[in-house]
């Protein structure tokens, strides 16, 4: 395992892998190591690029080092009442980084955004062993190229990043979860969008497979009171609701599937009305999770097909093979295939980052696309 | 006039009647514009200090049209300048003498509405405004609200990632874009994104949204509409002079509140803006913040006791309330007008459009102040506080000679401090031409070769939109190149496992 210690040594890594021919794997905490095809790549660890650049409460805005891990950098927001409005979240080791670069995003990611729209920034290492530094340091820019967004979700495939700027947000004051029960899927779906739809501001909503629906109510306490009161009103046609003490533990089930169980487990994300249908159509003794009103679809299964796959393409979804026996993972793309023009023009976008294919390690079907556009 | 365009290929010039000829068999009837008289309306965007009347226009009105038109320009070697409204303020529509100006104007249909999963598919040609129209009867709108909200349209939002005053809290059109359809420089039709979050692989919808028409022609738009916030209310703050009230926006934030809409107006603009619409703001204070707060009206209600108790402690002078809707949009009507007010005491202004860390407001007046003895030229400030935005005002007549250049120099100063700062040099208006010689202030040439070659993996002959954005254009073949060192490893000391 390479183990580089500033943006320079990263920048010296892969410029010499790019000499040599060489593929590059670039890690945070390793915690999503299981994601994607088996392949055989030298390791770069970023874990020694971390601590904090620049934090001032007040500009909404956070300079990190890559390899910073998240747990440290949501506690360092929270001592000063803000966030990561994304609500990130991964397994103890995961690495801010390594977060940004898989597009983690959590349950508030329907309200407020996702990780790429909270990336103003980065300093990093193409594939070409260049350090180069895109976005800004603050909160509102149009400057050039937005490559943030390419980095943020990109698995490590356009570059390496070095150091990340953050727009971070105030911490809501108060948080109130307001419950359903006994709901179907498509009462769920329907519930959750006449909330989300609704002026209550409901930052987000999910349901679980034993019928329960989630929302949650959050801001000033004047505000969560007044909204907490009227939300029943406007969900009177769809279901009654109560107030949840202690929610944390469904939350955490609806945002990250924790819980399902099955070898096989599917992140599908999809226009919400269509989740109840992509339910009905699940192979029998399939579990499942919604959230973000159900516009994610957590399932597990234990078949070694890709029929959940196909369902989501149907309804205009796409699925991310999230976990699999390694089999299966050698075999089905993590990724959904897109139709064959995105797949070349991201091949072409890959190879403009990454011109010799030094983070192409054969982790994702497509890496292959690459290949033949540089040939 | 400092910005020079690229010099127009004789080549393309000289077959210019073969190829109306060609676009009309394309796009037939009224679709290409190519009598000279004709063109006069299309020479500038909102930048007008620049004018250049394209080689023709053509306006298609299908996607198919648009992929024929893209397909035999790139085939003829013709360069291509996309337009929407043409409300630019940094001539990013520009037309070119050797470039046909493709117009999205005659795309204007919202193609469907979901209130339930709350997105709407629109054609690039529909106002920004129209979108928020065509919802709000079911409570809905579109949340980013460019000032030229009633005439720039989504296309053209999304080719510059259009802010607004509420992009504060609810982000720029990057934010609330789910999906385009676009069309590449070879005629390519490509879908990116879609009416799902997050989709599969490489976030290409990303990087087209704010790419300033370089990397394909947008024909669909899907939006996020958003359910339309019980109340609005706005708190109007006089301050002593801009430290305070940026003291005051800083602890607003600190203190977890994030406003709507929170604007500043230094003493020229609160002046210049009074004396037009005659609203009511005090005329004896250095800055004036206008705090708008959105929600149910219980949050308005506590927040706006939060702002006047926070305003009060950082030194205002006069604090006003909106007690109704009437009130509320006085507030606003100053600020709104402060361009046009601007341009009543000034034959004519080069509006600004950094972004600084707010914690420098003072450093950055105070430079700028200076800047406008040294120049003689006078400078109005408008400011999104709440994210640090800053629209000077550069004040000039451009018919004195020599004066333009001047403002022009004046502003390019502007924006390096800027820079210098920490910050950008455009938080909302784009690069376009007006920015373009100045990126080198804010990027390293590695930096900007990075960019344009993401330019060369969409449109490898750099035929849309050139001579916007990047200061030079580098052949796409020569930025392929890669310099490698062979033998020895870079850097042996390194700990290897």
């Amino acid at each position: 395992m390479l183990e580089p210690r500033d943006a320079a040594d990263l920048a010296g890594i892969v410029a010499d892998a790019a000499a040599s021919g060489r593929k590059l794997e670039l890690r945070g905490g390793g915690t999503k190591a299981g994601f994607g095809a088996p392949r055989e790549a030298e390791v770069v660890s970023l874990a020694g690029l971390a601590g904090v650049v620049d934090y001032d409460p007040a500009e909404l805005v956070l300079t990190v080092r890559a390899g910073t891990p998240l747990a440290q950098v949501q506690a360092l927001v929270a001592a000063e009442g803000q966030m990561l409005a994304f609500e990130p979240w991964g397994d103890p080791g995961a690495t801010i980084g390594g977060t940004v670069a898989a597009g983690v995003a959590g349950s508030r990611r329907v309200t407020a955004g996702s990780a790429r729209d909270h990336l103003l920034g980065l300093t990093a290492v193409s594939g070409r062993g260049e350090v180069f530094v895109a976005g800004a340091k603050v909160v509102k820019n149009v400057t050039g190229y937005d490559l943030p967004k390419l980095m943020a979700g990109s698995w490590g495939r356009i570059g390496a990043m070095a150091e990340l700027t953050l727009k971070v947000l105030p911490a809501p004051r108060e948080v109130v979860t307001l419950a359903a029960r006994g709901l179907e899927p498509a009462a769920a779906h329907a519930a959750m969008a006449a909330a989300l739809g609704s002026n209550a501001e409901v930052s987000a909503a999910a349901a679980l497979s034993d019928g329960t629906v989630l929302l949650r109510v959050a801001g000033f306490a004047p505000s969560v009171a007044a909204r907490c009161a009227a939300l029943p009103g406007l969900l009177s046609e769809h279901c009654a609701l109560e107030r949840l003490e202690d929610a944390a533990p469904l939350w955490h089930r609806a945002m990250t599937g924790a819980g399902l169980t099955g070898a096989v487990r599917w992140d599908v994300h999809l226009p919400a009305r269509a989740a109840p249908a992509l339910i009905a159509a699940l192979p029998a003794g399939a579990e499942w999770a919604m959230d973000w009103g159900g516009g994610r679809l957590w399932v597990c299964c234990e078949a070694e097909d890709e029929a959940v796959r196909q369902h989501a393409a149907g309804l205009g979804g796409e699925a991310r093979l999230i976990a699999a026996p390694e089999a299966m993972r050698a075999q089905v793309p993590a990724f959904q295939p897109r139709a064959k023009g995105v797949m070349a023009l991201e091949a072409r976008v890959r190879r403009a980052f990454d011109p010799e294919g030094v983070f192409a390690t054969g982790r994702f079907a497509e890496d292959a696309d690459a290949d033949a556009v540089s040939a | 006039m400092s910005i020079a365009m690229p010099v127009p290929d004789s080549e393309t010039l000289a077959k210019r009647a073969r190829i109306a000829q060609a676009l009309r068999a394309i796009v037939p009837g009224e679709g290409v514009i190519d009598a000279p008289e004709a063109l006069t309306p299309w020479e500038s965007d909102g930048l007008t200090a620049y004018r250049q009347p394209p080689l023709m226009v053509v306006l298609p009105e299908t996607t198919a049209q648009v992929s024929a038109v893209l397909k035999w320009c790139h085939a003829e070697g013709v360069k291509v300048v996309p337009r929407g409204a043409g409300t630019s303020l940094s001539g990013g529509a520009l037309p070119l003498a050797d470039a046909v100006l493709l117009g999205l104007g005659k795309f204007k249909r919202v193609l469907e509405i979901d209130y339930e999963d709350r997105v709407a598919v629109v054609q690039p040609g529909v106002t920004n405004l129209a979108i928020t129209q065509a919802v709000e009867g079911r409570g809905f709108y579109y949340a980013p609200d460019p000032s030229s909200q009633i005439a720039c349209t989504i296309g053209g939002n999304v080719a510059e990632n259009s802010g607004g005053v509420h992009c504060l809290k609810y982000g720029l059109t990057t934010n609330n874009v789910l999906g385009v359809e676009i069309v590449m420089m070879d005629g390519e039709i490509v879908r990116l994104g879609g009416r799902h979050l997050d989709p599969c692989g490489l976030d290409l919808l990303g990087v087209v949204v704010g790419s300033e028409g370089l990397l394909g022609v947008v024909t669909e738009v899907t939006v996020r509409i958003l359910p339309r916030p019980e109340t609005a209310r706005a708190v109007l703050v006089g301050f002593p002079d801009a430290e305070q009230a940026g003291a005051c926006v800083a602890q607003v934030i600190a203190e977890g509140i994030i406003p709507a809409g929170m604007e500043m107006m230094d003493r020229p603009a609160i002046h210049a803006a009074e004396a037009f619409v005659e609203v009511g703001y005090p005329l004896d204070v250095g800055a004036l913040l206008i705090v708008e707060v959105d929600g149910p009206a219980a949050e308005c209600d506590f927040l706006i006791g939060e702002i006047a108790r926070i305003a009060d402690a950082n030194g205002a002078v006069t604090t006003r309330v909106s007690q109704n809707e009437a009130e509320r949009m006085a507030f606003w009507a100053g600020r709104k007008a402060a361009f046009p007010a601007v341009g009543r005491i000034s034959p004519d202004y080069l509006c600004m459009d950094g972004t600084i860390p707010r914690r420098r407001l003072p450093d950055v007046l105070r430079r700028m102040e200076e800047l406008s003895q040294e120049y003689g030229l006078r400078v109005a400030n408008v400011f999104h506080a709440g994210d640090g935005n800053l629209h000077p005002l550069i004040l000039y007549d451009a018919n004195v000679p020599g004066e333009l250049d001047k403002a022009e120099a004046f502003g390019a100063d502007i924006l390096r401090l800027c820079v210098a700062v920490g910050g950008v040099l455009t938080g909302e208006h784009g690069v376009g031409i007006e920015k373009r010689d100045l990126m080198p202030e804010m990027f390293s040439d590695a930096d900007l070769k990075q960019q344009s070659r993401v330019k060369c993996a969409f449109d490898p002959e750099l035929l849309l939109n050139p001579g916007k954005v990047f200061p030079v254009l580098h052949r796409c073949a020569e930025l392929g190149r890669m310099h490698v060192h062979h033998g020895a490893l870079p850097h042996p000391d390194l700990p290897r496992f």
